[in-house]
């Protein structure tokens, strides 16, 4: 057996012998509790002025009066579980959810398998990444579909569909774009909804472009939706970034110069100015250096030396705060491993 | 040539243009407001793009039996089940207000199959992935950071600074110190430094990148950089 397997081995074997100890001592471990709740809703009466085809509003209503009924379950507490079976053995409100048991302790295994990666690459580590790629690719399609294209795409394109199925609040408008009998140029709405109409079919046809990429041939159609947002991002860029962080920053660095707090006394004055003097010069001396087409030399020189200790400083602290940023992660997992799954420590007082 | 290099090159300037002129000329403000939804559709449909370059990739590694096919079909096989799970919002109740439209619930939920997804899987290893990083951040930092000269000890004392200003030994190290020297504090030195100098530095790098992106903005628009039609090609 090689020096890696053993060690794999040991790991192995004193988790194991860990997670036993934990399961038969105190609560136990690593369980998720959820109550019972109950949705039940009854459409109001509408008024008697209201159109026919008006959308119907829904209110709660006790269960026996219910048109629609379902059942939720929300966590909770361990402690609220063990406080209900206190009260009432054997009840049936507050009990132990399977799959978000099974959920936890599949998280904690997947947590484990990419800190293994701390000692050596292996199976485990490669699986979880593996894991990783597929969810996170599927997960933001899935969030980009239902959140950009069906409320945006869909409900401009196909506004029947969308109220019936996802957003019965969506108003249908009164225009068709294959009935052009239907287009009342006079009426108020119907620049708007030719607008989106246009941009919306436009995004749809840009769209379908560039899935061309995928086919063997005329890879070249994809460069006519990228042309699009390469122009929209230089468009909007140019004029947003110039406006937030060229005008505003250099406006913040002026201003910040002088005190806005009256009544103070020169001294007070004078330290109430210094950081805002010195954000001053940093921002100045940095721009120096930043400057290539003068060369480096006297003031310029020594101001481009200047900026370089506020970069070094910027980057210093840059770095410090990054750092507590993942330790501060890498606290909150280890935290999720001995308090949620494993039971060790209670820091909320979750379990009594 | 016309079709791949002359029309993009003319959907690029006029919808650059769009944009900008639609930010100060109020009359064609909905312009721009089109361009940017039709923005948000393409890059969602972009997503599309990805999966179907995930698939093909990793089909083919397991249709050649690369080295490591088995991690291909895992992550195949993870991406189809999200998938499927999150486009059909398997599991998820309707709206409470719209309980007759079955797909008005949202997806993402707690308690639904796409939720568990999320809550059980996606949040906890990104998150365990990027607490990673702190291991080979400090290491790399440990073998990287030298005092050789004033800019690198000025780097090194800051991270310092910044580092223990944020943990409860800051705090404890310089308790000690009188109420007129407060500011020497290492909770209120981090947060001084912070609020200076990594303002002034941020400030100028924000600056600097603005100015950089304006001018390939401009450059882009008037058509003189042609570089990301690919082959080359600036003006």
């Amino acid at each position: 057996m090689t020096r890696q397997r053993l060690t794999w081995l040991v790991l192995v074997v004193l988790f194991a012998g860990l997670l036993a100890w934990r399961g038969f001592t105190g609560h136990g471990l690593g369980r998720v509790y959820v109550e019972r709740g109950e949705v039940s809703l009854a459409r109001e009466r509408a008024p008697a002025d209201a159109p026919a085809a008006s959308v119907p509003r829904w209110r709660s209503v006790p269960v026996e009066q219910a048109e629609v009924r379902w059942t939720t379950w929300s966590k909770v507490p361990p402690k609220a579980h063990f406080e209900a079976e206190a009260r009432d053995p054997g009840q049936d409100r507050v009990v132990l959810s399977w799959p978000r048991t099974i959920g936890l302790w599949v998280a904690a295994f997947l947590t484990l398998a990419i800190f293994s990666f701390l000692y050596a690459d292996n199976p485990a580590y490669r699986f979880t990444e593996a894991v990783v790629v597929g969810v996170s690719a599927a997960y933001w399609m899935v969030v980009g579909f239902w959140d950009v294209v069906v409320p945006k795409l869909l409900a401009t394109l196909m506004p029947e569909t969308v109220q019936a199925m996802v957003q019965p609040t969506l108003k249908i408008p009164q225009f068709s774009p294959w009935w052009p009998e239907t287009w009342d140029t006079a009426s108020d709405a119907f620049d708007p909804w030719l607008q989106q109409w246009g941009a919306m079919a436009l995004a749809l046809l840009l769209g379908l472009m560039l899935m061309w990429r995928l086919l063997p041939r005329g890879g070249w159609i994809a460069g006519w939706p990228l042309a699009f947002i390469v122009g929209v991002t230089a468009g909007r860029r140019m004029v947003t970034q110039v406006e937030s962080d060229l005008m505003e920053q250099a406006a913040s660095t002026m201003q910040s110069v002088v005190p806005t707090a009256q009544g103070l006394s020169a001294w007070d004055w004078a330290w109430a100015a210094l950081p805002g003097v010195l954000v001053l010069v940093g921002v100045v001396c940095c721009l120096c250096y930043f400057l290539f087409s003068v060369q480096h030399r006297g003031v310029v020189g020594g101001a481009a030396r200047v900026g370089v200790w506020y970069l070094m400083i910027t980057f210093g602290a840059a770095f410090g705060f990054t750092v507590m940023g993942r330790i501060a992660l890498l606290a909150d997992r280890v935290e999720f491993l001995f308090d949620d799954w494993l039971w060790i420590i209670d820091p909320n007082h979750l379990r009594g | 040539m016309i079709a791949r290099r002359v029309v993009p090159m003319a959907i690029a300037i006029v919808a650059g243009l769009v944009m900008a002129v639609s930010y100060f000329v109020r009359s064609i403000e909905w312009m721009g407001e089109a361009a940017a939804d039709v923005f948000n559709v393409i890059a969602a449909i972009a997503f599309v793009l990805g999966a179907g370059s995930l698939l093909k990739a990793n089909l083919s590694a397991i249709s050649r039996r690369d080295r490591g096919w088995g991690y291909a079909a895992v992550t195949l096989a993870a991406f189809l089940i999200t998938l499927v799970v999150g486009m059909a919002k398997i599991g998820v109740n309707p709206s409470p207000d719209a309980p007759q439209a079955a797909w008005s619930g949202s997806q993402q939920t707690a308690g639904t199959p796409f939720g568990w997804i999320y809550e059980f899987i996606l949040s906890p290893l990104t998150a365990t992935m990027f607490a990673l990083l702190a291991f080979y951040v400090a290491s790399a930092a440990f073998r990287a950071f030298r005092a050789k000269n004033t800019a690198a000890v000025l780097l090194l004392v800051t991270a310092f600074v910044v580092l223990l200003g944020r943990t409860y030994a800051g705090v404890v190290l310089t308790d000690w110190m009188p109420a007129w020297a407060s500011g020497l504090r290492l909770e209120n030195l981090s947060s001084y430094v912070m609020a200076v100098f990594g303002t002034a530095g941020n400030r100028a790098i924000m600056i600097g990148i603005a100015l950089g992106v304006a001018a390939t903005g401009l450059r882009i628009l008037l058509g003189l950089d042609r570089s990301w039609l690919g082959g080359g090609g600036s003006a």
